[in-house]
């Protein structure tokens, strides 16, 4: 794997001590998908805002395309575009105007044909003459990703892009984010939502209290962490869960019509047919059974939980 | 060195300029013109001669200077606090620019704008008044020194402000005062004594002099004086807003 963007021993502490991130260790292949999952106040944003150079590191490197965001940060920072997550824009600058600043800021000459090449792969190009203020707020969204894309980044940076955005919009974005995939651009989104991690990343890094938790490949850590849940239904209710049955951690369902078994697939016993010998030895009958891939969230909620 | 960058912030700030023409430059020329009018014209034919200069003309200098030091200072802290603001900041922050490039485009517009309007004041000035420039070439490079150097001040009033109030503030309270007490409207010559003394701490008294001297001839304080000050007021801004960018004073965490 050639990374693209490296973090090493990244820490940042503010002023009043308070920790936001604690020795990030974090290697991006070129082109991939990365998805950074996390709870509010995980320190996302402070990673997205260190690499970019918003907020200063206390210790450690971060290198974009072999350049120390330090050291070298024309170079470092001319590879990287970003999506903040507050819509911050100048409410009286019309959007053609506003991404052409963008592109000259990262020193790029003016390209009227590039920009509006950009505007169009976003369906901005009827409102490039709008001024911003009059634009809804996920047309304003869709020019901060103009923005990051006007200088032709081979890093892009989406945090939370999906805050507050309707479906339609959800959808168009994670198009974007496939054509510029399909493009050769490396993309690193935080997001709240699991689906949208499921739906577009290719590894996943789970992020809680300023620390990487974990961080695989998308599938596999589905495959590997991927808990099953087995429901029986029962013909009576049970109003209570047998003694004999206690090992199993069985959930009663308020009603007691049901009972859910949690087991690991990874594990070389699953411990299901010992299970329903132990059910109908307490004399309780089966009216069906069923299974449940569990889904990134849960292995999210478990991960997060177990911190 | 991003070119690239200082160019487009500085036409960027020159578009804000052109959209909001009427409060940039109408306003203060025609409050400047009323000044020429009331105490130049009016008031001005019944005082006596200052240093050998008529009033009407004696004030002039002392009022393009007031102008010129405002607008630079409220122009240039207006835009970088409005960034702020808006949140926009984060891309100056992310971009590939030294503190020198975004210093260049945004104070570099602010001066420009506040020459602009120093320069039609001078213009209109003489329309009611009967004045000659002793030293033009000095007159301009004064006017320019002055443009940046207090525009360089306001870049640091727009960082360190954090609401609209505060940005308000210094000029107000700070700048107002020292101009108007710099010798804009009379000669240091005509205070008390104790009063002289004093008022040689005020950085502006130097500059509205030199000024004055590049109109008239005649000046309060040297020319040289007046050269050393505004140098060391200019390098001092500079050398604060090296150190803003190099801390990340009230712009970066």
């Amino acid at each position: 794997m050639t990374a693209i963007v490296s973090v090493k021993n990244l820490r940042k502490s503010y002023a009043g001590g308070f920790e936001a991130l604690k020795s990030v260790n974090l290697e991006i292949a070129e082109g991939e998908i990365l998805a950074l999952l996390g709870p509010n106040g995980a320190g996302k944003t402070t990673l997205i805002s260190t690499i970019c150079g918003i907020t200063s590191p206390t210790s450690g490197t971060v290198t974009v395309g072999g350049h120390d965001t330090q050291k070298e940060y024309r170079a470092a920072r001319a590879m990287i575009g970003l999506v903040p997550q507050e819509i911050s824009l100048e409410p009286f600058e019309t959007v053609r105007a506003s991404v052409q600043f963008s592109r000259g800021l990262f020193g790029k000459p003016r390209d009227d044909g590039k920009v509006d090449d950009i505007l169009a792969q976003l369906s901005l190009d009827d409102k490039k003459d709008r001024k911003i203020m009059t634009l809804s707020g996920g047309m304003k969204r869709r020019v901060l990703i103009a923005k990051a894309l006007a200088h032709e980044p081979r890093v892009l940076f989406l945090d939370e892009p999906s805050a507050g955005v309707d479906v339609e919009l959800r959808k168009d974005m994670w198009a974007v984010v496939a054509g510029l995939k399909a493009s050769g651009v490396t993309i690193i989104l935080t997001t709240h939502y699991i689906e949208e991690a499921e739906a577009i990343a290719d590894r996943v890094g789970i992020i809680a209290k300023g620390e990487i938790l974990l961080i695989q490949n998308k599938a596999e850590l589905m495959a590997q962490m991927g808990k099953k849940q087995l429901r029986i239904d029962l013909v009576a209710p049970a109003a209570e869960v047998p003694a004999a049955l206690a090992k199993y951690a069985l959930h009663r369902a308020p009603d007691g019509q049901s009972l859910t078994y949690t087991y690991d697939t990874k594990g070389p016993r699953t411990g299901i047919t010992t299970l329903l010998n132990d059910l109908q030895n307490a004399g309780l009958q089966m009216k069906d059974l069923q299974t449940q891939q569990s889904s990134l969230e849960d292995i999210f909620v478990g991960l997060v939980k177990e911190e | 060195m991003n070119l690239n960058a200082v160019k487009t912030i500085y036409v960027h700030e020159m578009r804000r300029f052109q959209r909001t023409i009427m409060q940039s430059l109408v306003s203060p020329v025609l409050s400047t013109s009323l000044y020429f009018v009331v105490f130049g014209a009016a008031i001005g034919s019944r005082i006596d001669q200052v240093e050998g200069v008529s009033y009407g003309a004696f004030i002039v200098p002392g009022l393009i200077m007031l102008s010129v030091m405002t607008q630079a200072t409220s122009n240039a802290s207006f835009g970088i606090y409005f960034p702020k603001f808006t949140g926009t900041i984060y891309e100056l922050l992310s971009a590939p620019v030294s503190f020198l490039e975004i210093v260049a485009g945004y104070v570099g517009a602010a001066a420009t704008k506040a020459l602009f309007i120093g320069i039609i004041i001078l213009l209109t000035a003489f329309f009611f008044i009967d004045i000659q420039i002793a030293h033009p070439f000095a007159m301009l490079a004064l006017l320019v020194l002055t443009c940046i150097s207090f525009s360089l001040l306001g870049f640091i009033i727009g960082i360190w402000a954090g609401n609209f109030e505060q940005l308000q503030l210094i000029p107000l309270l700070v700048i107002t005062p020292l101009v108007f007490l710099g010798g804009s409207f009379y000669s240091i010559t005509m205070l008390p004594p104790v009063w002289q003394t004093i008022t040689l701490f005020n950085p502006v008294v130097y500059l509205i002099s030199g000024f004055r001297w590049s109109f008239f001839g005649v000046a309060d304080v040297s020319i040289g004086m007046s050269m050393l000050a505004i140098t060391v007021f200019t390098t001092a801004c500079l050398a604060f807003i090296w150190w803003i960018f190099r801390t990340g004073w009230r712009i970066r965490q």
